[in-house]
């Protein structure tokens, strides 16, 4: 048994959330810079070059990459022969995301109730999914998500017959519908299989995939390649202003499902796919 | 090359705007969003003033982020402007002459626009650190209580915007799509 201390997961998730708000990965950033050297349209050129330009002000100023810090989506991965003194593992995410936003100057954005709608003022409650796993580390990652792209989102309850094209066409018709909204070009997470939360979530795990990482299992490598490809003839573009560069990537996560059922959910990032992890 | 435009805006100046122009905005616009709109909105159904005059003014669909010490601003790039069609037209007929945002319009908010002459400007969202820099004055003079969603007086000068949809109705996000579709 290893014991770790609430406050140093206070002190994590706090660095994690200022950390992911202002400093956008390299992965993200080579992808963006990939996709601008291809862009046909001028004008989507002139975006992908001003969103590369306001990701280097972001870090050298130490300041938000986007003002909406989004809802703080944390992913715990807790060793089972871990023991956590000083408080519960999830007060220590809430603080650690209350003062996070204090600190880091990053907007509060969540509303205590969905319908009467009153900000809470510390962008608390976080949304954590926990899991957990063989060891004795605690694994954090903080996803802030910002909601013009959640927005966008959307899930559906397929057939097994609407099979590998069902899947393929709601996944292209969803990045079509949601156009110039979620601040193309998107981060597209798609999750197939499970149930219908099950779906949801592997949607929104795919996304903390790195840019330029395809699925282990060749078929759904080509899957994602093949999408892209068919998102970027669009015509969507940087902004939704046009041009060839509606997302820099599609990444599939699927688990087993039920003999009757064919669940998928996409989930749509903007162009700041953030997320920062750390392993205590 | 980058049209500069001073704000609030003349009539003359909305007819010259066409989809597709790049601009610099310099001036004074205002931020209002979801909370703030709805205020605005239920002020004119009780017959009450609104927080300034519309007329000739620009909105900006934005919430920023708190102002580090020091600076005039946090991060402030835009909001997708759809959640706010609703409370739009009747503000348009009150005289707002211009919108900044991003994303897509319904189609009442683009007659209105036609009928009474009104630009909607989409600025880079997710460019928050850039357009900060454009910004140099701020001060919130109405409805404190929404935090982030207050509605601010900005001063800014060569804020960059692309014209989305002009007085006429014609639309960047259709001409462009189109010139790009391949499928």
């Amino acid at each position: 048994m290893r014991e770790i201390d609430y406050k140093d997961i206070v002190n994590a998730v706090e660095n994690l959330c200022i950390s992911a708000n202002y400093y956008l990965n390299s992965d993200v950033v080579d992808g963006l810079k990939r996709f601008r050297d291809r862009e046909e349209s001028p004008i989507g050129k002139d975006v992908l070059d001003k969103l590369l330009i306001n990701a280097e002000l972001a870090r050298e100023k130490d300041m938000p990459i986007c003002q909406d810090t989004g809802m703080a989506v944390v992913f715990v991965e807790l060793g089972q022969d871990v023991h956590i003194k000083g408080g519960s593992l999830h007060e220590a995410i809430q603080q650690g995301v209350r003062q996070g936003y204090k600190k880091g100057y990053l907007r509060n954005s969540i509303v205590k109730d969905p319908l009467r709608r009153v900000n809470t003022g510390d962008n608390t409650p976080a949304v954590i999914h926990y899991e957990v796993v063989p060891g004795d580390k605690l694994k954090i990652i903080v996803a802030p998500k910002g909601f013009g792209s959640e927005n966008m989102s959307a899930l559906k309850m397929l057939k097994p017959s609407d099979g590998e094209k069902g899947v393929f066409d709601f996944v292209v018709r969803t990045v079509d519908e949601a156009g110039a909204n979620p601040c193309p070009p998107m981060v597209v997470g798609v999750g197939i299989g499970g149930t219908m939360e099950k779906a949801a979530y592997l949607a929104k795990k795919a996304l903390l995939r790195p840019v330029g990482l395809s699925n282990p299992d060749p078929y759904y490598a080509d899957m994602e390649k093949k999408l892209l490809k068919e998102i970027n003839k669009l015509g969507i573009g940087p902004q939704g202003l046009g041009g060839t560069t509606t997302a820099i990537a599609v990444n599939i996560e699927v688990f087993p499902t039920h003999i009757a059922g064919l669940p998928v959910a996409v989930n749509i990032s903007c162009h700041a796919m953030r997320h920062k992890e750390t392993i205590i | 090359m980058a049209i500069r435009i001073e704000a609030p805006l003349t009539k003359e100046k909305i007819k010259d705007l066409k989809a597709g122009d790049s601009v610099l905005i310099s001036g004074v616009v205002y931020t209002a969003r979801d909370a703030a709109h709805k205020k605005m909105v239920e002020a004119l159904e009780r017959g009450e003033e609104l927080p300034f005059d519309m007329r000739g003014q620009i909105i900006y669909y934005v919430g920023p982020c708190p102002a580090k010490p020091g600076h005039v601003i946090g991060s402030c790039g835009p909001t997708t402007s759809g959640r706010m069609d609703a409370y739009t037209p009747v503000l348009i007929e009150k005289g707002l002459a211009g919108m900044i945002g991003k994303g897509l319009r319904d189609r009442t908010v683009i007659e209105s626009m036609i009928q009474h002459g009104a630009v909607y400007f989409g600025a880079i969202g997710g460019a928050g650190a850039l357009i900060a820099g454009t910004v140099k004055s701020e001060e919130i003079i109405a409805y404190e209580e929404l935090g982030p969603e207050a509605v601010r007086k900005l001063v800014v000068e060569d804020f960059p915007a692309v014209v989305i949809i002009d007085s006429q109705g014609n639309n960047l996000y259709e001409i462009g799509k189109r010139a790009y579709r391949k499928v």
